[in-house]
């Protein structure tokens, strides 16, 4: 039984891709996504891949297949940000990995829609868990500037991509001082030189007059970075700014007088809380540490678990950074926690609407796809996910997941560990014909 | 796993003058040293360190004061698989007096929580931590964790580079509920030191919080960090075999000590004859099962035994070989895929080594998982269940309680609610297997150390004394 239930998976993975399929799930616990309380007994219709109901049962439009929920947990899929999913295989493993580099004499010009492998083992085994679509980045490894990160989809066929370069990022705290020379202002300074550039190359054609800054034998902006940088000092595109001490989230508000035009975000704020009412009025969206509680460095001596809660509490739009997270499928975790939080005095959280969009419509609003990833409305993609209980419950996983319509394999390396290693029994023949 | 951090060394001019001090300040002890040791040389006796077996670095750690409690009405995990609905557990002198159900006597005149609605558990036990020798913040004046600086340093020992005043200490108390935990060396080295057993008090001092009575262990590692760490200094080991070849070379090193009554004293042969007397336990950092099994020979060989493997990502490969050699697994629940020997990671490993009746610990190696042991339990247990795996919640305590302290050799101590045992308690507000519970208040030797509901019981690290959020919730 267990072979030929193998054998039916392994069919399912060589099968041509999928179209859209019309689906009404009925008889669900539905999650709009946007923060609002769960609907028991709702509908969710999803219509040439995407969303064209979602909410009570009485409102539902007819027809497609039909799929009883029996009462299950109904979700728009999670979307991951920041992360590193399609970068590498294995990070450790120098020659798998495309989340850093070190050696290369560009920065700001970097591009990860270059390179996304979208059947990377990390992509299969966090769409199994529920995240359909991701904002995903290198880091910073030479320059402040890590590059430009790519919205991508999980459903594992030949475009990955959704939107290339559509947000640079840099670090402006104690890493990107270190990349920079070793000081803050040495960051700063090489940011400033960098708009500055940018800003004498917008609007230009032809080749760029631009000087490299170099540092020794090492080039810190190149001019082919200095172009990058146009859409950022222009407003095109979004600067994710990664800094978490209260001061350095000052000094980086504080850009938005020089550069008017900048769409910033702020990326860990560990110390957000500190200063939520100037990010608040700032109108800056943050892409928050969700649990960080001790001072690992300097820069976050306010670590505290109820930042993310505070900031929400003074207006702020706060996302869940999966960047910090052992892996990315714990954002339903630190969701849960936040909501944990809620009953701990002293202590600020979330309600369960809006931890759990917290990982869901807010990142992909701070991400551009604002009503399209996130959330189950009319008009949005259709990443529908259908859960064993409480997405935000550890242990829960989901049972089906669509993605832009079409229901998804969820067969990975480790489910396929896991079905062979169901037992050790090897008395026929060894485990690896057992497959 | 800890070597893998990257730690930034920058040493700018207040790093140098900062140095020049920290010399200026050895050099001025060092002088009185000297005049202290010439005055004790004009007397004649001889020269003698405490023999070697005698203790040292003695725990000073002593209960601290509390009052008898009961705890009344709460659904009660034993640790050892137990549960009871409408428990009760009593504690008095620091010890457990008596758990039951609602019929279980309590004196009148003593302190008395409801604990309906609630859970209560042993303290949470976490089997490899390394708080104190890599503590927040992590700078690099504060790496003490791996002496790398030899594939073998079976002579160093955890305690002596354990900072007592690392925040990560409370925030395992007040968000994970963790009573007792192990501090290990890291993994650069095949054989990386003694590790100490703490009771998670905040002290002065590091034998104040020495777990008095819990034997040692010493860590070794196998795998990818030694021959990395050693091989990228052109030195062995720099493959598995040349592990495994320094490792053998080692034991029979110590065999010979322990067999020549003249040798002089070494640090080193001393922890390792300590092992091969059954006196230290073995804590064996290794992922692949095929390692696993080479280390369960090499044990055999040379006639040890190998107490736990820490980070154990592969140990559902062979849960009917570590059943039969009595080892327990001490592993993550969802860390996968970040190194090579992590790939098989699999959501299923502590269900499937439960499943062959063999020992599962969940253990965190880190600052931030040390906190949520719970959390991590309960995802192991909801992927057994996907199969049909019904693992009970008793049991799952029992993976954080009562098997971690085995793996550490102080299960007659602590580590479940049994009459005359430590009284290490936790009462949580709500069930502890799901994401939406916390802590509410731990005891330590039936001293209360943290209490939700009174923001003074709640320990701050002199370190956080007057910066930003001190005394926060955290």
């Amino acid at each position: 039984m267990k072979r030929l239930l193998a054998l039916a998976v392994s069919a399912l993975a060589l099968s041509a891709p999928a179209l859209a399929q019309d689906v009404t799930i009925t008889n669900a616990k539905v999650v709009i996504g946007d923060g609002s309380a769960p609907i028991e007994g709702g509908t969710v219709v999803v219509r040439g891949g995407s969303v064209v109901y979602a909410g009570p049962a009485s409102g539902a439009p007819a027809g497609g297949t039909a799929v009883d929920a029996g009462g299950a947990w109904v979700t728009p899929g999670l979307f991951a940000t920041v992360t590193t999913l399609g970068l590498a295989d294995v990070s450790a493993v120098d020659e798998s990995n495309d989340i850093t580099a070190r050696e290369t004499p560009f920065s700001a010009a970097l591009d990860a829609s270059t390179s996304i492998n979208p059947t990377s083992q990390h992509i299969l085994v966090h769409k199994a868990a529920g995240i359909t679509r991701a904002a995903t980045a290198m880091m910073p490894a030479g320059s402040i500037f890590a590059g430009q990160g790519a919205i991508i989809d999980l459903d594992g066929d030949a475009t990955p991509v959704m939107q290339a370069r559509a947000f640079q990022m840099i670090n402006l705290g104690e890493a990107g001082a270190d990349r920079a020379g070793g000081s803050r202002p040495a960051a700063h300074a090489l940011l400033r030189a960098a708009l500055r550039e940018a800003q004498a190359l917008s609007g230009k054609t032809g080749i760029p007059e631009t000087t490299e800054i170099g540092k020794a034998d090492e080039v810190l902006l190149s001019r082919f970075d200095a172009e990058a940088l146009v859409p950022v000092v222009t407003g095109k595109q979004k600067l994710y700014v990664a800094v978490d001490r209260m001061a350095d989230i000052r000094a980086v508000l504080a850009l938005k007088t020089e550069y008017p035009r900048l769409d910033l975000v702020l990326v860990g704020a560990t110390e957000g809380w500190l200063v939520a009412r100037d990010i608040a009025a700032a109108g800056v969206p943050v892409i928050a540490n969700g649990l960080n509680d001790l001072p690992e460095t300097f820069e976050q001596l306010g670590a505290t678990q109820s930042n993310a809660g505070r900031m929400a509490a003074a207006g702020v739009k706060v996302a869940i950074n999966a960047d910090t997270l052992q892996n990315p499928r714990r954002l339903q975790q630190v969701a849960g926690n936040l909501v944990a939080l809620t009953r701990m005095p002293g202590a600020s959280g979330m309600d369960w609407g809006k931890a759990f969009a917290a990982i869901s419509s807010v990142p992909a609003d701070i991400s551009g796809m604002g009503g399209k990833a996130g959330v189950l409305k009319a008009g949005a993609l259709g990443d529908v996910v259908l859960w064993t209980g409480d997405p935000l419950e550890v242990g829960s996983v989901p049972t089906r997941v669509f993605i832009g319509g079409v229901e998804q394999d969820l067969t990975n390396h480790q489910t396929r560990l896991r079905d062979r290693y169901i037992d050790l029994d090897e008395s026929d023949r060894p485990k690896a014909y057992d497959w | 796993m800890i070597i893998d951090i990257k730690r930034r060394a920058r040493m700018g001019a207040l790093a140098t003058i900062a140095s020049a001090l920290a010399l200026s300040a050895c050099a001025t002890t060092g002088s009185s040293g000297d005049t202290a040791s010439a005055s004790a040389k004009s007397d004649d006796k001889a020269f003698a360190a405490t023999p070697a077996g005698e203790p040292v670095f003695a725990s000073t750690y002593k209960p601290f004061p509390n009052i008898a409690t009961a705890l009344t009405g709460a659904t009660v995990y034993d640790g050892k698989g137990g549960k009871i609905e409408n428990g009760t557990v009593f504690f008095s002198g620091g010890k457990i007096v008596a758990v039951g159900g609602p019929d279980t006597p309590i004196p009148a005149d003593i302190a008395v929580f409801d604990g309906t609605g609630k859970f209560v558990t042993p303290g949470i036990i976490d089997i490899h931590s390394h708080l104190g020798d890599y503590p927040s913040p992590g700078v690099q004046a504060h790496s003490d964790g791996n002496e790398a600086t030899a594939p073998t340093t079976p002579e160093v020992w955890a305690e002596h580079s354990v900072w007592p005043q690392d925040p990560g200490f409370s925030r395992a108390l007040a968000n994970g509920g963790v009573t007792a935990l192990q501090i290990l060396p890291g993994s650069a080295n095949l054989m990386g030191g003694r590790s100490v057993t703490l009771k998670n008090v905040p002290a002065r001092t590091v034998q104040g919080m020495k777990f008095p009575g819990a034997p040692y262990s010493m860590k070794m590692a196998c795998g990818e960090n030694p021959k990395r760490v050693y091989g990228s200094k052109g030195r062995m080991p720099s493959t598995r075999m040349g592990n495994l070849a320094v490792n053998r070379e080692t034991w029979l090193g110590a065999i010979d000590y322990a067999n020549d009554p003249k040798a002089k004293r070494d640090l080193g042969k001393e922890t390792l004859v300590g092992v091969l007397k059954g006196e230290i336990l073995i804590q064996n950092h290794c992922y692949r099962a095929d390692e696993m099994a080479l280390v369960l020979d090499m044990a055999k060989e040379m006639g040890y035994k190998v107490a736990a493997f820490h980070h154990a990502v592969e140990a559902y490969k062979i849960g009917d070989l570590l059943r039969e050699n009595d080892v327990c697994s001490a592993i993550w629940a969802d860390w996968y895929g970040f190194k090579m020997e992590s790939y098989d990671g699999i959501l299923e490993n502590a269900a499937f080594l439960q499943r062959e009746g063999a020992c599962v610990v969940i253990h965190s190696d880190d600052q931030n998982d040390i906190q949520r042991l719970n959390q991590e339990a309960a995802k192991a247990q909801a992927a057994g269940l996907r199969l049909g795996m019904d693992i009970p919640d008793a049991t799952v305590i029992q993976w954080l309680t009562f098997n971690a302290a085995k793996a550490m050799g102080i299960d007659k101590m602590t580590g479940s609610l049994e009459v005359g045992k430590m009284a290490d308690v936790v009462l949580w507000n709500g069930d502890p297997l799901s994401v939406y519970s916390r802590p509410e208040k731990v005891w330590i030797d039936g001293a209360l150390m943290f209490d939700a509901m009174n923001p003074k019981i709640r320990p701050v690290s002199d370190f956080e004394l007057g910066q930003p959020g001190e005394g926060d919730v955290k």
